[in-house]
This record gives C-alpha cells, sequence and structure tokens, in this order.
C-alpha cells in the first residue's frame, strides 16, 4: 500500500475517504481467499505463470544436459518424453498465456480509465482455475505419469492401445479444465474494453496494448473450442471406447490434427499478439513519441488475428493432403507475414523518427526485434511447402519456432517486467542488473537456438532422447547446451533483479518513465480505486495531453468521481459516451469454491471415480446457481407494474 | 449481501430509478453473447469433424449394419424445441413490462416443452441402442456424442430456465429495471435452440441426401 496521496484539487478530502472505505481490502486471510481487485488477481497470474516458467525452463535445462553428449544417460527415454512434453505444453498453456493475461489483467483496466475489470469474480475464478490446472499438469510428474506425447499430442500414438497409463489423461483433462480460465479470461477482457473504458476513449484512441488483448481475447474465442472438442473427444476415445481417431473403427488420426492445428496456428498469434502489444506500449516511453502508424498497426492485429484461422495446414504439409489444398494454405501462410512486416517496420520508424533512451526494456524490445525477425525468416521459408518437407520434425523447426516464441513472448516479456515493474510494486529496478540480463538472455537464447538450424539441416531430428556419435552433431549440441546455462543464468539475474527491487529498490514515483498511456497517470502501486477520478479522455496520448490531466484535477466533476458505493463507469462501445455508474461486486469465496469442485471433478473423471465426478458436477450447478442468485429487492425499485 | 456504504440507497434514489433501466447494453448481455460464440464453434467443429470423418469413411455412410436415421421422433423433437423460444420471449417482453405472471407463465410452458425433448431424446435413445451403441464404430461414437452433448446443453437451459422461475416465484427478483438475467437465460436458451436445427440436418437430414 502507498502512503496517502496529497489530495488532488478537484477532489475532496471525504471523498477519498469514501472510495477508500469502499473499495479497500483488509489484509487478512480472508481477503487473500476473496480478493476480486483485478490488481492483485494479475500480480497472482504473472507469479504463478513464472513459477511454472521456472518448472518448465528447468525440465529444458535437464534435457539439454542429456542431449550435451552423444549417448548420455542423464535420463531414460521415458523420462525423457514426459519432460519434453511437459515443456512445451507449460511454456505454451502454463507460462506464455498465463503471463501476457496477467499482465492484461493488471493493466487493461488501468490503461481503459477503470476501476476493476467487467467481472471481478469471474476474473478471481479463471485465476484459481488456472492455478488448479497447473497443478494438476505438474502434479503427474512426480508419479511418472506425465503427458509424453510431444505438445501437440498426435494420433494415433495418443490412443490407449498405444500409450497405456494415465499420461494422456492427464493432457486431455488438464487442458480441457485450463481452458474454463483462458476462456473465461478473454471474455472478461473482451467486456472490459467494450464497456468499461473511461469517456471520450473511443476506439481510435484505445492503447494498442488493449487492442492487442482484445484481439487475442477474440481468437480464443473462436479458437479454443477447436482443442477442447479435440481433449474431449480424446478422453473418450481413451475411456469410452469411441473411435474417432481410430481407424479400425472407421475414424481418422488426421481428424486431430486438423482440429488440434485449428486451433494451434491461431494459438502461435494468442502467444505472440499481447507481445507484440507490449512492445507497442513500451517504445513510445523510450522513444519520446507516439508509435508510428497507429491506425495501420491496429488494422495488422486485426488483420492478423482473422488471417491466423487460414493458415493451419501449414503445419501438416507432411501429412499426404491435396496439393490444391497446399497451395492456398502456402499462400495464406505468405500472406500473413504483410500485417506482421506492417508492424515491425512501425517500430522501426518509431525508433528511427524518435529519440532513443536505452534503457533495460528498451534493449529487450531491440532484442524482441532482431530475434523476431529472424524467426519470422525462417518462418516465411515453412510457408513454402517444398522446403518444409525437406526439414520437417527436424531440429531446424525446434529453432525456428524458439526464436518465433522466445523472439514473440519472452523479449516483450522480459521488456514488460522492467517497464511496469515499478507501476506494480511502487519500487525502481537495477539498472545495471537489469542490462546484464538483457545481454546474457540475448546471447545465450542466440547461443542455444542459432546451431538448431544447422544441425537440423544436417538431419537431426527433433524428439530425440539421444544421438549417435559418428553422425556430426556433437558440437552444436554442445554448443547449445552451453548456450542454454548461459540463457539460464539470464533469467536467474531477472529474478534477483526484481526481488532487488521489491526489497531494495528505490521508490519508483507514479511516472517514472514519463510514459504515455494512463497507467502512469495512477499512483504506483495503484490505489485500490485506481483512479481518484475517472479521466475524461482526449487523446490517444492521454498522460502527455493536458486536457486529459485537467479532466483528473481542476476539471474533477461528481459523475467521475462516483465515491458513494463501489462503483464504476459504463461507457458506449464505440465512442465511449457516459451511459451510467454501474455498482461493483464485493470479495466472495464463490469463485475459489467454484474452481475448488472443478478440480475435484477433473480429478475424479482421471482417477475414474465417475460417481464422485457426478457429485461435482451437481455441486458445480449448485454453487453457479448461488452466485447469480438475485438478491430480493422491493417491488417499486425492480419496477412491477402494480 | 450486506449494505455497506448505502449502495441501496444510492441505488433507490431519484436519479437511479430513472437511470438504472439499462442505458445501452449491459456487460452481461456482452458476456453471455460471447459465451454463445465460443459454444457455438464448439458446435461447429463437431458437426465439422462429423462431415470430415463421414466423407473420409466411404461411401456408404450410416456404415453397413446400421440403417438411416427414423425421422419421426426427431421431427416432433424440433416441432417441441423450436417453438419452445416463443414463451421466452413473451415471459422476456413482459417482466420488461413489470408484469412477473407473464414472466412465470412463460417460463413454466418453456420448461414444460424442455423436459418434453428430453423426454423425447431418451425415447429415442433407447430405439437407437438396440441396434448400435456409442463404441460399435465411428458413426455410433458421433451420433451419440453429438447429441448426447446437445442433449447436456438443454438441460443446462433448463435448470437456467427453472433457476430463473424459482426466482421469479420468490418475488423481488425481476421487474421492468432488473431483467437482465432474464434476458441472458433467454439468449442461451434460444441458441440451445438453434443448434438444434443444425444438429437435425447433420445427424438425422443429411446421411439421407
Amino acid at each position: 500500500m502507498s502512503t496517502t496521496l496529497s489530495t488532488p484539487p478537484g477532489i475532496g478530502r471525504e471523498d477519498l475517504a469514501r472510495l477508500a472505505e469502499h473499495w479497500d481490502e483488509p489484509r487478512s486471510l480472508r481477503a487473500w481467499f476473496t480478493t476480486v481487485d483485478h490488481k492483485k488477481i494479475g500480480r497472482r497470474y504473472l507469479v504463478t505463470a513464472a513459477f511454472f516458467f521456472v518448472l518448465a525452463g528447468l525440465s529444458a535445462l535437464v534435457m539439454r544436459t542429456q542431449l550435451a553428449r552423444p549417448e548420455s544417460g542423464v535420463l531414460s527415454p521415458q523420462e525423457y518424453n514426459q519432460l519434453f512434453t511437459m515443456h512445451g505444453t507449460a511454456m505454451i498453456f502454463l507460462f506464455a498465456t498465463p503471463m501476457l493475461f496477467g499482465f492484461g489483467n493488471f493493466l487493461v483496466p488501468l490503461m481503459i480509465g477503470s476501476r476493476d475489470m467487467a467481472f471481478p469474480r469471474l476474473n478471481a475464478f479463471g485465476y484459481w482455475v488456472f492455478l488448479f490446472a497447473g497443478l494438476f499438469m505438474w502434479a503427474s510428474l512426480p508419479f511418472g505419469a506425465a503427458p509424453n506425447n510431444g505438445w501437440f499430442a498426435y494420433a494415433p500414438l495418443n490412443q490407449d492401445q498405444h500409450n497405456p497409463g494415465l499420461h494422456m489423461d492427464v493432457y486431455a483433462l488438464g487442458l480441457l479444465f485450463l481452458g474454463i480460465s483462458t476462456t473465461s479470461g478473454a471474455i472478461n477482457f473482451i467486456v472490459t474494453a467494450l464497456k468499461l473504458r473511461a469517456p471520450g476513449m473511443s476506439l481510435n484512441r484505445v492503447p494498442l496494448f488493449v487492442w492487442a488483448i482484445v484481439a487475442t481475447a477474440f481468437m480464443v474465442v473462436f479458437a479454443l473450442p477447436a482443442l477442447n472438442t479435440d481433449n474431449a473427444l480424446l478422453f473418450l476415445d481413451r475411456r469410452f471406447d469411441t473411435h474417432f481417431f481410430d481407424p479400425g473403427g472407421g475414424g481418422n488420426v488426421l481428424l486431430w490434427q486438423h482440429l488440434f492445428w485449428i486451433f494451434g496456428h491461431p494459438d502461435v498469434y494468442i502467444i505472440v499478439m499481447p507481445g507484440l502489444g507490449i512492445v507497442s506500449a513500451v517504445l513510445p516511453a523510450f522513444t519520446r513519441r507516439g508509435v508510428v502508424g497507429y491506425p495501420l498497426i491496429v488494422l495488422a492485429i486485426v488483420a492478423i488475428s482473422i488471417v491466423s484461422f487460414g493458415v493451419w495446414v501449414h503445419h501438416m504439409f507432411a501429412t499426404g493432403l491435396p496439393q490444391l489444398s497446399y497451395s492456398f494454405f502456402s499462400a495464406a501462410s505468405t500472406i500473413i507475414t504483410i500485417p506482421s512486416g506492417i508492424q515491425i517496420f512501425a517500430w522501426l520508424a518509431t525508433m528511427m523518427l524518435g529519440r532513443l533512451v536505452l534503457r533495460a526494456p528498451l534493449l529487450f524490445v531491440i532484442g524482441f526485434i532482431v530475434t523476431f525477425v529472424l524467426g519470422g525468416f525462417t518462418g516465411a521459408m515453412f510457408a513454402l511447402t517444398a522446403f518444409d518437407q525437406q526439414v520437417t520434425d527436424s531440429y531446424f523447426v525446434v529453432a525456428h519456432f524458439h526464436y518465433v516464441l522466445l523472439g514473440g513472448a519472452l523479449f516483450p516479456i522480459l521488456a514488460g517486467i522492467y517497464f511496469w515493474l515499478p507501476k506494480i510494486t511502487g519500487r525502481m529496478y537495477h539498472e545495471g542488473l537489469g542490462r546484464w540480463a538483457f545481454w546474457l538472455v540475448f546471447t545465450g537464447m542466440h547461443v542455444t537456438f542459432f546451431p538448431m538450424h544447422l544441425y537440423g539441416l544436417f538431419g537431426m531430428p527433433r524428439r530425440v532422447y539421444t544421438y549417435r556419435s559418428d553422425l556430426g552433431w556433437d558440437v552444436g549440441n554442445l554448443i547449445s547446451s552451453i548456450g542454454s546455462y548461459v540463457l539460464a543464468l539470464g533469467l536467474l539475474l531477472v529474478l534477483i533483479g526484481v526481488v532487488h527491487a521489491i526489497r531494495r529498490g528505490r521508490p519508483a514515483g507514479p511516472d517514472p518513465w514519463e510514459g504515455d498511456s494512463l497507467e502512469w497517470s495512477a499512483a504506483s502501486p495503484p490505489e485500490a480505486y485506481n483512479f481518484p477520478v475517472i479521466p475524461c479522455v482526449h487523446s490517444l496520448h492521454p498522460t502527455w495531453d493536458e486536457r486529459t490531466v485537467e479532466s483528473t484535477t481542476t476539471g474533477a466533476t461528481k459523475d467521475r468521481i462516483l465515491s458513494e458505493g463501489k462503483r464504476t463507469l459504463f461507457t458506449s462501445e464505440l465512442d465511449a459516451r457516459p451511459e451510467r455508474a454501474a455498482p461493483m461486486p464485493e470479495p466472495s469465496f464463490k469463485p475459489l469454491v467454484l474452481a475448488g469442485v472443478l478440480l475435484v471433478f477433473f480429478t475424479a473423471l482421471l482417477l475414474g471415480a465417475y460417481p464422485v465426478a457426478v457429485a461435482a458436477v451437481l455441486a458445480v450447478a449448485a454453487t453457479i446457481a448461488a452466485w447469480l442468485w438475485p438478491p430480493r429487492r422491493p417491488d417499486e425499485e425492480i419496477g412491477i407494474a402494480s | 449481501m450486506t449494505d455497506r456504504g448505502g449502495v441501496v440507497a444510492a441505488a433507490t434514489g431519484v436519479e437511479a430509478l430513472t437511470t438504472e433501466e439499462p442505458v445501452g447494453r449491459p456487460t452481461g448481455w456482452w458476456g453471455m453473447v460471447m459465451f454463445v460464440a465460443t459454444e457455438a464453434t464448439l458446435f461447429a467443429c463437431l458437426l465439422g469433424s462429423y462431415f470430415y470423418l463421414r466423407f473420409q469413411h466411404g461411401p456408404s455412410w450410416p456404415p453397413e449394419g446400421i440403417d438411416k436415421p427414423k425421422l419421426l421422433i426427431p421431427l416432433v423433437m424440433t416441432g417441441v424445441l423450436v417453438p419452445s423460444s416463443l414463451p421466452v420471449v413473451w415471459a422476456e417482453h413482459g417482466i420488461r413490462r413489470g408484469q412477473p405472471w407473464r414472466l412465470r407463465a412463460g417460463l413454466a410452458a418453456t420448461l414444460v416443452m424442455g423436459l418434453s425433448f428430453m423426454a423425447l431424446l431418451v425415447i429415442e435413445y433407447q430405439d437407437d441402442l438396440q441396434h448400435f451403441t456409442m463404441t460399435t464404430n465411428v458413426y455410433g461414437s458421433l451420433f451419440y456424442v453429438i447429441t448426447g452433448f446437445h442433449g447436456l446443453h438443454v438441460s443446462v437451459g433448463l435448470m437456467m430456465i427453472g433457476w430463473l422461475l424459482a426466482a421469479s416465484l420468490r418475488g423481488g427478483s425481476f421487474g421492468s429495471h432488473r431483467h437482465e438475467r432474464v434476458r441472458n437465460a433467454a439468449i442461451y436458451w434460444h441458441f440451445v435452440d438453434t443448434v438444434w436445427v443444425a444438429i437435425l440436418f447433420t445427424i438425422y437430414l443429411s446421411p439421407r441426401l
């Protein structure tokens, strides 16, 4: 908690006291379990996703240790299978998306000038489900029952007769469980961005980061059902002897791949898009100007989120589909590089036209551009069917997608951590530590993954637990393993930097970077109610804009202070005209209870305790019914005709 | 819920009463529409899988040994389910005018029609199960999983309708100023109805083409 602010002009002491009374949550164990504050939930998302990142990263280090030398025996093949599957699955589903959702949770209400998300309790529920689903999946590893089929879990290897045990049941159920969290979070982002923007923030004044989060959320809404269908059918095949992926019963193994990649390719952008949004949010503060080509970037974001649904077959160029479909998807995959390219050139132009302030966040942004462009370059190569068929399932692919994902998600995430740490914690990080971390991460990343292009081209297949020494892959693998330790060291320095900032950092003040978006006009860390006065937005860079600033000080009006009750302002979807002040919910145990009951449900399904699962479903229905039960009000108030 | 800081007082003042009648679309409406959108995509994936597996399967569909689906019961089911949206619409319009009796009567009618649909589904299953089951072949898997998944959605919709009915019978829940929950449940119910038409075409009519 920050110390009490001096009263800004335009808002009285009584108003501040009333806001604090309605919004502040006590510091108690009960409050910890019942909170609906988007900032606390956002922080939890960040910390929990970072924890899963550490687990998935350690899995990768163990694998690199195994692969450092030919025919080494650090891991058995079975252990290796589980580790590489958990590494991929956790990095994609338990780290990248939730981490970016964590940023979104913390930042979207602050950036749009709201006091919370549209559905605060649903937000809390989404976090608990994410936590439980992550623990559900990782808990299988000590039992030797972790998923072992690769993160995309191809049929027929995922079928019971080829892969007995609980491994792929954990995968199917864990991802279905997690999907509840991702979907509810996505819907929450969309509605928040549509209805809760500060007055005056019409669509052409919405920060690029928020555009990116909303586009991501739309992709989640339309892509995740394909993965959920896939996993539900897989579980039915494994447990209840249906035949969806079983050619013996008339099913088809390629159905798995189609559904998986109809989800999977949009998912690449679900991961990368918020990262690109972070870049667009970081750049103005370190180039001292707005991002060049705002409308073009918005159009690029929207175009990518639509076209990404039409390129999935480029993951299946080696499956023997008709030639015509290859041509179509090859063309679509080539087209999607255009909007991505527009964004890259817009950022380069911003840096060229602006005055660079070379601090750690900007270093990571530059690292992002270099790495992501290299990954995009090999990506354009894969769009060509002939080349793809040549290198499919080799380490070249591993190199490509690590360039894209570390470049497109990890570097922006690290930039975001350094950039918003002062806002989240109220403390400044140590710049020297940040720079060291950047150079170690950047060097480690390229030393690890660049050689993979080469030994991939020399024929090393992915997903092998070891290799013979006469194949000429020894040196490359050793270099990669050394690089991975450097990368890990750099990431350790990031962690040390964060802990150091929280413990020893100097107070940051509300706006250490002189940033342009609204979160920099709130306190650091923000008050429970975010803004004493909800601003009236007059431009795309509200914190740089005097009229917007004035609207929260001398120009403050009662309808934007809203100190009577726990309320925030709803505005119209396109033009953000004020509609009404709406009450926001109080803290509640119900989100935690509902997530807990769902955990019981999925665990019961996994262990085959179906009566328990049925009981859990009834408990879920009862909890939701109680959650939404309307409070009883007098007839005049609800409007009953007499 | 306890009344902290005069929330009720704030919501019952003259200003609140004149402005409470939702101005613009409420957040709940958007939330439900997005939820229905993601659910509809789920059904699209299932029905897409049906056609994919069907056309990959070969010429005979349903596979040898299974008759083409009979149409009588499914058509009756359609006749029961699709019109069941009308009482919901009527009920919703009623509560918007502050007439709780219309809400109750409309919901009760829909509840009866929805339950009849579920009863017909059970009868339909009893007949089908004598010929093939979910494990017979991929046709059986698709048939039971898709219709069962839809049946599940109808059940959820019926729970919503029943829940609304219970809340409206208690009184003090809905009126011309407070009907967001009615509207949201209605959207879900219309969705469940509409999807059934797609299922009717896919599961029952398309194998006869």
